[in-house]
């Protein structure tokens, strides 16, 4: 019982940085159809920009935090003005492949300047180096903060995008982009408010990972990228509850089965995910099959 | 109010649009008739801003508007009620009718055309917390011309509100078109409901493969044989 619980600790930790990623790629899947694959590569930016306030700067966690996320939103943003924009009316494949593209540049780019070794976190010290220990499982201060963090910028996320202005011409745009822009909503500008978010997102998982795993490379967005990917399919992509539950069903399962079975399979075990979702129910756990009144 | 000069418009090499012209008079409602693909969706679409034409002009109120953005003209006072509703089914009424004061800030002014929606169309009241998507289809045609109405428009285009509704239902929908012309609103109105758009309008336009072929008053064109065999069933 014990060591279930804590791989229930351990899954949730895992799954909040799964579902932070996968809310970018829901939410940008959701307003222009494009599965955005340099997502990941925000998410590794995040984490070395993290890595350099933490080590070079000797900043503390949070405004670290804070930094990353501001940059891996400039990348974000800047990613979808100079790669995505010019192609907003150019088939869907044309832009995926660009979406590569761009995945791979950022990826060798990082290792261009940054080498292509691992690189450690400094270790933590002090409040973040605390350890709980309760009935037997054990539970760090990252973990803690891993999941604090990632229930303030869900909380966030829902009121930005069902109280505000901002947030509802994101709706809008998503469900019919004509009908916004006869409302007189700036598409354009709404799509790179989108980018913004989920880059934000994005590069606070990233430095998350970093405190969580202490090392951090240039290609470490590849996995977790696919699986966010996956996770924002199981819940049906586009749905932003969707993203956040799938983040925790991915991590919970690939945690149990690292503890359980064999590690080896853990990813075997998340793709045969996607599968099987693929096969029963393509629209996700929470998509509906799209049907219209006319 | 609004006047066009020779408009052209293309799709590729498909010439949609060949250089129509026509003119809307303050305060009246004029109608656009034609066949399924006569132009007449790609002119509203054009006008509204979401079409770039190839060439020809636009005049808002004596003001240059071919080049302007959408959200310029939705500034201006044009709204547009796109064919076949498409209000944003996941979202309630309520927030249906709040995009459509989008462009707004006069938070009393947007309460007030709240009161004046649900006057024309006191079942949105009801509906308000409701999906638009769950509306049926006459519901989600009033919502669509509410919507458009919450931008204050001073002119207002209407693709198509009779398209797939009731007989009963239609009647309806033509006689809040009437209404709202009479609090003010110019209205052009697209139509393949040609017997509807010409009791209603003060002047008619029909197009067929991209031109006008024929134009008028509404009891004129009601009375011409080309219209009686083309549009109203001989």
């Amino acid at each position: 019982m014990e060591q279930f619980m804590q791989q229930v600790v351990n899954g949730i930790s895992l799954g909040s940085i799964y579902a932070l990623i996968a809310l970018g790629y829901t939410m940008v899947y959701g307003i222009i159809k494009l599965i955005n694959f340099a997502h990941g590569d925000v998410y590794m930016f995040g984490a070395y920009i993290g890595y350099f306030c933490m080590t070079t700067l000797k900043l503390d966690v949070l405004p670290s935090l804070l930094i990353a996320m501001v940059c891996s939103t400039i990348l974000g943003v800047a990613i979808e003005k100079i790669a995505y924009k010019p192609l907003r009316n150019a088939t869907r494949i044309a832009v995926l492949i660009t979406a590569i593209g761009v995945s791979l540049l950022i990826e060798y780019g990082t290792m261009f300047f940054m080498k292509a070794g691992v690189r450690t976190y400094p270790p933590m010290t002090g409040l973040m180096a605390q350890k709980f220990h309760i009935k037997g499982l054990v539970i760090t201060m990252q973990q803690v903060l891993i999941v604090i963090i990632t229930i303030i910028l869900m909380v966030l996320l829902q009121f930005i995008v069902k109280k505000t202005r901002v947030g509802k011409a994101m709706r809008a745009v998503s469900l019919d982009r004509d009908a916004a822009e006869l409302m007189g909503i700036n598409v354009d500008t709404t799509i790179s408010f989108t980018f913004a978010i989920g880059s934000a997102l994005a590069g606070a998982a990233g430095i998350l990972v970093g405190l969580y795993y202490n090392s951090i490379n240039p290609l470490m967005g590849v996995m977790p990228g696919l699986k966010a990917f996956i996770a924002a399919v199981f819940g049906g992509i586009g749905i932003i509850p969707g993203a956040m539950v799938g983040g925790y069903v991915i991590g919970v399962v690939e945690v149990f089965v690292s503890g359980y079975l064999n590690s080896m399979y853990r990813d075997a075990i998340v793709f045969a995910i996607l599968i099987l979702i693929l096969i029963v129910k393509p629209s996700g756990l929470f998509g509906r099959n799209v049907r219209e009144k006319v | 109010m609004l006047e066009i000069n020779n408009l052209n418009v293309h799709f590729g090499v498909i010439h949609a649009v060949k250089g129509i012209s026509l003119k809307v008079e303050d305060g009246g409602i004029v109608t656009l008739l034609g066949a399924n693909g006569a132009g007449k969706t790609t002119t509203l679409r054009t006008i509204s801003g979401l079409k770039k034409p190839t060439s020809g002009q636009i005049l808002l109120n004596g003001e240059d508007i071919t080049r302007a953005s959408a959200i310029k003209r939705v500034e201006m006072g044009i709204s547009h009620v796109p064919e076949g509703r498409r209000v944003f089914s996941s979202m309630t009424v309520q927030e249906n009718l709040e995009l459509g004061a989008y462009l707004r800030k006069d938070k009393a002014g947007i309460a007030q055309d709240f009161e004046m929606v649900f006057n024309h169309f006191p079942i949105l009241k009801a509906r308000r917390k409701q999906a638009a998507g769950t509306l049926s289809g006459g519901e989600q045609q009033m919502l669509a011309i509410g919507r458009a109405l919450m931008s204050r428009p001073k002119i207002l285009f209407l693709d198509e509100p009779s398209m797939g509704l009731a007989p009963l239902l239609v009647q309806e929908i033509f006689d809040i078109i009437k209404n709202i012309n009479k609090a003010g609103t110019t209205i052009l109105l697209v139509e393949q409901n040609a017997r509807m758009a010409l009791q209603v309008a003060d002047y008619a336009y029909v197009m067929e493969t991209g031109s006008i072929v024929l134009s008028g008053t509404g009891s004129e064109l009601m009375q011409s044989d080309e219209v009686k065999k083309a549009y109203l069933g001989g």
